[in-house]
């Protein structure tokens, strides 16, 4: 067959949907940008595919990152959702860890998303070492459930107390409850997480019930409207651990897309990273609110073990290690009663937004500063909601909530709060590479959203970074990773059990099973892998501990050993704090299997400029930039017209439709031969 | 000089990120949860020359952030006496007398030398799992001298010029029932303080230790100025607030904690003269141990003051050097953690009565800890040892936080299959306390029931808690919340502990059990006040009986759970009338 074959990867966000589209016949891409449609994403999803691809009947895969899983647990509109749980702890979900909002106040409060009376109990028990105490009846579990569904509940998540251990009671409470139940939205917590910690299992146990209704009937409808157009393809959805999973699989696992959206960003800033021939970065994407950072070293994001999306709630599944802070463009500057100048936490979000948007605010944020010392083209703000920003209004805000204070001009007193975001951002940084022992000179800043580009060369200097890399397109980074995301699954099981007491090869067998059992998920969704990755962990930690380190494994051919798993740990151990503890036993709490199908690779040749123009001849004007204390003369340039091996020396502008990129005196920029903007200190 | 705003802002973060790195690396290697699941640990950059905290982490224990600086200045002191303070030293001690707060805590000071100079010191203190005396975990309601609690090691180097002394750690293993972890502990603060002197070095090195000397120091001068900031908004005058600890464990006799807290402009003056005189169980404090948790206090009430010794500089403090909140040695002080909660509970009654805004009713206000240990059927020597939550305390903006933290830490609790896992009992109910909270126009946050199982043959059992006869109170108008109930059971029945919270000696066997009924926090505002709907979700949600919600809350709901309108109407009437 001839003619064009597409894979389109789609990201929705809350103001637009990205859409990128491959030609994997001819190696052609193309993007496209629609409002997102709220209420049914699912439209404005198909009508961006609509605006470049005619015959649907061409697309072979789409890849989806979404937010619908991570706005219902937001907004708090998952389905009403039942618990049937253990006799005795009804009300573990609404207990926690016994912890508060913050540390300082004693204020605040918190809801569980199912309430009280709709999470009832069954007698039956397990004990800690997977001894059956109590059996469950299964009558009673049907009873409870008939109750549950009377009542209104859509929903409902069976989890019983040591169920890590032994699953045997709460599987056959699952298969009673599934016996009465009118739909499929059955949750079972070991199914989940068959990992030690009750609050922690139930909360991701119960957010998946609570938004498999939500995710499940968006994806049947995503599905019709893209049939209804004559797809035939796959549809794959984006995990929260970077790796992409089948319909089937997300509408099982719904809360496996918690951070679905920004895993997308991350995935495809490590493949264009690859591509450049970077090993090591670290993403920064500034929105309005907040900062979000993430590593990627060796080639690989770092995932982390659990995160929360609010207070309380609290999902415990792989998934990218995103660190957040709260300086975004809307991040608010202030000086408190001390005298010292603040930037954010509070932010002015995107309505009012900040004090040159128009729309009410009077505190200057970080933005306000950006447009004041000229970074910001007033003209031509970006996202395209705005026709001008306000540049007399934000100089007044500066002038009076920080520079009388502070005895300022108005430059020096923007300049400060730029300082000073800079240094919470490369604080950030520091936090994800310096703390985990990474040196960051080794690494480069890439920026995305909207924001960031404009502080990346502070971020060089202040944090010692090598270079930064700025995409062709840093708007639809997020589109770009579905395309070229592999599939991972992962699985865990507690086996909390001293290394002395174990009999390794048996249990190298057990995860070779599992191992196999998980790739046969892959091998079932219809795709063409390059190749299959397997990766084995245990989560190890000296008796007495509590904290676990986790322990990379390779399973020999001759089968698993004792001393094996003894040199990994104490390898890993060194490495995390320095000192082994001579003498102390070793125990096993989890292994974690991971099976990776990687996906065919990307050419990001095909986002090289096509012809383009010298550096001098893509200049569009110049701008007075304030920086260092003085005003500099700043030449535009437009820079998607920048040829490959253009250099421009800063301080420069550049302006493309989705952000605004900043070369900082005293740095240079090079297109390189993607398009990517590689950005280091001159070489003088 | 004066340090320009921006350097001195970006600093401030620097130097809090160092010392939350330390608290964080303590944590993940620390052994016992106490440390690794609890955080009762901290670590800061304290001034050279008079201990002066400078900066602390965020995420230790908030009580020792006032105490801190009492450490070193000890280890100041006692180098002052001995050969001076050297590159390479590390100092450890747990005297709770001289900059401490209970024999647990073993606090580590290093001073950190730049080009042959002391700059400033990093320290790091943790709760250890067991320092020895009568009873295993060392809360021992029953002590009467601080040699019945544990081990009391004055400042000694556990480092001499870099030079390590494993002769000090054989003296402090051999003392203790858990030496493992004792060790782990140890290596985990002492990888804190390395780290801490590696981040410090880096960031001296890109700024210069002028510029950051300058920056400690105005830091600390706007910190002060904060402060006073934050006074100077109060009405001046004096406001007085008293509540009680049950008894001190050996005699049953309430203890008042008595506050007069002045505004005087910009000036606070907190005085504790009217306290009760040091009493013979281990509900003593220290005098640094009362500055620290009035500290703590404060900080919960203005968020924004920094962890700086700055903020007390306007604070001035009067205590009684024969009351319990100035004892020494050798005054048993084990139970500091009940005495500093009361404190705190005084200082919020008495900021209600003046910015009730800012304010909170007390929160459930005592640790409980309890101690269940045994031997295994091989002989295996086990201690659990564990501390339980209640509710917190309602406020202008809402009802209090159910099964929340003590607000001396930030310390969450273990996971019950954690303790399952490693200890031979079973919990048969984990769950929320009704009618615990506070009634109030907002109602407190409720507390918690846990009970226990035995599954070994025998087991010794000790509680040390408070809030059984003097529940937490409510603020403006609002009721008390439930007191704290403990109950265990043995052959021949269920029992309450003649001083209701505190008992050393319990003995059960297999399948008795041992059940906690933890207060909620105190009410807000007049609990007749409280809307009717809200009273009503109340009841359907089970925080509140029928027999609360008419009793308490003027609302009466019929047995099918549907208002009687003209009884509640009627009710609330009668009240308002009165």
């Amino acid at each position: 067959m001839t003619g064009p074959a597409y894979v389109i990867g789609v990201d929705v966000g809350g103001t637009f949907t990205d859409v990128f589209i491959l030609d994997v016949a001819s190696g052609r891409v193309e993007t496209a940008k629609v409002p997102s449609t709220h209420g049914d994403q699912s439209r404005g999803f198909v009508e961006g595919i609509g605006r470049k691809v005619e015959d649907f009947g061409r697309i072979r895969t789409v890849v989806h990152g979404t937010t619908v899983g991570t706005n219902a647990l937001l907004e708090r509109k998952g389905a009403r959702t039942g618990i049937i749980t253990t006799e005795g702890f009804r009300d573990v979900l609404e207990m926690r860890r016994r912890d508060r909002p913050t540390t300082w106040g004693l204020k605040g409060n918190f809801a569980p998303v199912v309430a009280r009376t709709d999470r009832v109990e069954v007698a039956e028990r397990i004990l800690a070492d997977g001894s059956v105490l109590q059996p469950v009846a299964e009558q009673d579990v049907r009873d409870r459930a008939l109750a549950l569904a009377e009542s209104g509940c859509e929903a409902l998540c069976v989890f019983f107390i040591n169920g890590y251990a032994n699953n045997q009671n709460e599987m056959s409470a699952v298969e009673a409850v599934r016996s009465v139940w009118p739909n499929a939205y059955v949750t079972a917590a070991t199914e989940i997480l068959p990992e030690i910690r009750e609050f922690e299992r139930l909360s991701t146990a119960t957010l998946n019930a609570y938004l498999q209704p939500v995710v499940s009937s968006y994806l049947d409808r995503l599905e019709t409207g893209l049939q209804g157009k004559g797809f035939q393809g796959d549809i794959l959805i984006v995990q929260s651990n970077g790796g992409v999973m089948s319909v089937d699989t997300a509408k099982r696992y719904p809360v496996r897309t918690a951070l679905s959206g920004p895993a997308a960003g991350v995935i495809a800033a490590t493949a264009i990273a690859e591509a450049a021939g970077f090993d090591n970065i670290i993403t920064c994407d500034m929105g309005g609110t907040s900062f979000d950072v993430s590593l990627i070293a060796g080639g690989a994001a770092a995932l982390a073990a659990q995160t929360a999306i609010d207070f309380g709630m609290v999902v415990r599944t792989p998934m990218i290690e995103i660190t957040t802070i709260g300086a975004g463009g809307g991040s608010i500057a202030s000086v408190d009663k001390s005298g010292l100048l603040q930037v954010g936490p509070e932010s002015a979000g995107s309505d009012p937004g900040p004090v040159c948007y128009g729309l009410g605010s009077e505190r200057p944020t970080v933005t306000d500063a950006n447009l004041v010392l000229g970074r910001i083209n007033p003209d031509r703000p970006i996202g395209g909601k705005l026709d001008r920003l306000d540049v007399e209004a934000a100089r007044q805000a500066i002038e009076k909530d920080i520079a009388t204070l502070l005895n300022l001009t108005v430059e020096e007193a923007a300049e400060a709060v730029l300082r000073l975001a800079n240094a919470k951002m490369a604080g950030a940084i520091r936090l994800v590479s310096i703390e985990k022992g990474h040196d960051p000179a080794t690494f480069a800043a890439m920026p995305f959203g909207g924001g960031g580009a404009l502080h990346t060369g502070a971020l060089i200097k202040e944090v010692g970074l090598g270079s930064a890399l700025v995409p062709r397109f840093p708007g639809v980074t997020s589109a770009l990773g579905c395309v070229v995301a592999d599939m991972r699954h992962d699985r865990v099981q507690t086996v909390n059990r001293l290394l002395d007491q174990i009999d390794a090869p048996a249990l190298g067998r057990e995860m070779t099973a599992v191992a196999d059992q998980t790739e046969a998920l892959l091998s079932g969704a219809g795709v063409d892998f390059a190749g299959v990755d397997r990766v084995f962990e245990l989560d190890m930690l000296y008796l007495g501990q509590t904290h676990t380190v986790s322990v990379a494994i390779d399973i020999p051919a001759g089968g698993l050993t004792a001393d094996v798993i003894h040199a990994a740990f104490e390898e890993a151990y060194r490495e995390a704090y320095g000192r082994l503890l001579e003498g102390i036993a070793m125990r096993i709490m989890n292994y974690r299997i991971a099976v990776v199908g990687r996906r065919p690779k990307l050419d990001m040749a095909v986002f090289a400029p096509s012809g383009g123009k010298a550096a001098e001849a893509c200049r569009i004007g110049t701008r007075q930039v304030y920086a260092e204390g003085r005003y500099h003369e700043a030449g535009v340039f437009e820079r998607l017209d920048l040829a490959v091996g253009a250099v421009l020396t800063g301080p420069a502008l550049l302006e493309q439709p989705d952000t605004t990129i900043f070369v900082d005196p005293g740095l240079q920029a090079v297109v390189d031969t993607f398009g990517n903007l590689v950005i280091k200190a001159s070489e003088d | 000089m004066a340090v320009d705003a921006v350097t001195l802002a970006i600093m401030k973060g620097r130097l809090e990120q160092i010392a939350d790195e330390m608290d964080a690396t303590l944590f993940r290697s620390a052994f016992n949860p106490i440390i690794a699941e609890a955080h009762d640990a901290s670590h800061g950059i304290y001034d050279a020359v008079t201990g002066d905290t400078l900066v602390q982490g965020k995420s230790g224990l908030p009580v020792f952030v006032g105490v801190m600086a009492f450490a070193v200045k000890a280890v100041i002191d006692k180098a002052a006496e001995r050969d001076g303070v050297h590159e390479g030293d590390v100092w450890i001690f747990n005297d709770p007398y001289d900059g401490g707060t209970h024999l647990s805590d073993f606090r580590l000071v290093k001073p950190v030398f730049r080009e042959g100079k002391l700059f400033c010191y990093l320290a790091s203190v943790g709760h250890w799992h067991d320092v020895g005396g009568n009873v295993p975990g060392n809360y021992n309601p029953a002590a009467t001298e601080c040699f019945q609690e544990g081990m009391l090691i004055p400042p000694v180097k556990l480092f001499d010029r870099g030079q390590f002394r494993q002769d000090i750690v054989d003296i402090l293993s051999a003392n203790s029932r858990l030496p493992n972890s004792l060790y782990g502990d140890l290596n985990g603060q002492l990888n804190a303080l390395e780290l801490g002197e590696k981040r410090m070095a880096s960031l001296l090195d890109d700024y210069g230790d002028e510029v950051v000397a300058d920056c400690l120091a105005e830091l600390k001068r706007r910190a002060a100025q904060m402060m006073r900031a934050q006074i100077a908004e109060l009405p001046s005058g004096t406001v007085s607030a008293e509540d009680y600890l049950d008894n001190d464990g050996i005699v049953d006799a309430p203890l008042k904690i008595a506050l007069d807290l002045t505004i005087d402009g910009d000036r606070m003056v907190m005085d504790f003269s009217r306290s009760s005189p040091a009493c013979a169980g281990p509900v003593n404090i220290s005098r640094s141990t009362t500055v620290a948790a009035c500290y703590v206090a404060l900080k919960h009430i203005f968020g924004d003051v920094p962890a700086n010794a700055g903020v007390l500089e306007p604070v001035e403090f009067r205590i009684d050097e024969a009351s319990l909140l100035a004892v020494k040695a050798p005054k048993p002080v084990g139970g500091y953690t009940e005495t500093i909660l009361r404190l705190i509970d005084v200082v919020f009654q008495a900021i209600a009565q003046i910015a009730p805004e800012a304010a909170m009713a007390p929160a459930y206000g005592t640790i409980n800890a309890l101690s269940l240990a045994g031997h295994r059927g091989d002989g295996r020597r086990w201690v659990m040892f564990s501390f339980f939550g209640g509710g917190h305390g309602a406020y202008a903006a809402g009802d209090g936080l159910n099964h929340g933290n003590a607000p001396i830490s930030t310390a969450t609790i273990p996971p019950l299959e954690i303790l399952e896992a490693a200890y031979p009992v079973r919990f048969t109910e984990w769950a929320l306390r009704p009618d615990s909270g506070g009634p109030g126009e907002h109602r407190g946050g409720l507390g918690a029931v846990y009970e226990i199982a035995l599954l070994e043959e025998q087991a010794d059992v000790f509680l040390f808690g408070e809030r059984g006869k003097y529940p937490p109170p409510g603020i403006v108008g609002g009721a008390a919340a439930a007191p704290n109930r403990f109950h265990y059971e043995q052959r021949d029945g269920l029992h309450e502990p003649p001083m209701l919270s505190k008992m050393v000696g319990i003995e059960i066997e297999r399948e008795q059990r041992l059940r906690l009924e933890t207060p909620g926090g105190g009410g807000y505002g007049d609990p007749f006040a409280r809307s009717v709907e809200s009273v009503l979700r109340d009841c359907r949600l089970g925080y509140v009986s029928r027999q609360q919600a008419e009793a308490a809350f003027g609302v009466v709901i019929s047995e099918d759970g549907s208002l009687d309108e003209t009884a509640t109407a009627s009710l609330r009437r009668r009240e308002a009338a009165q």
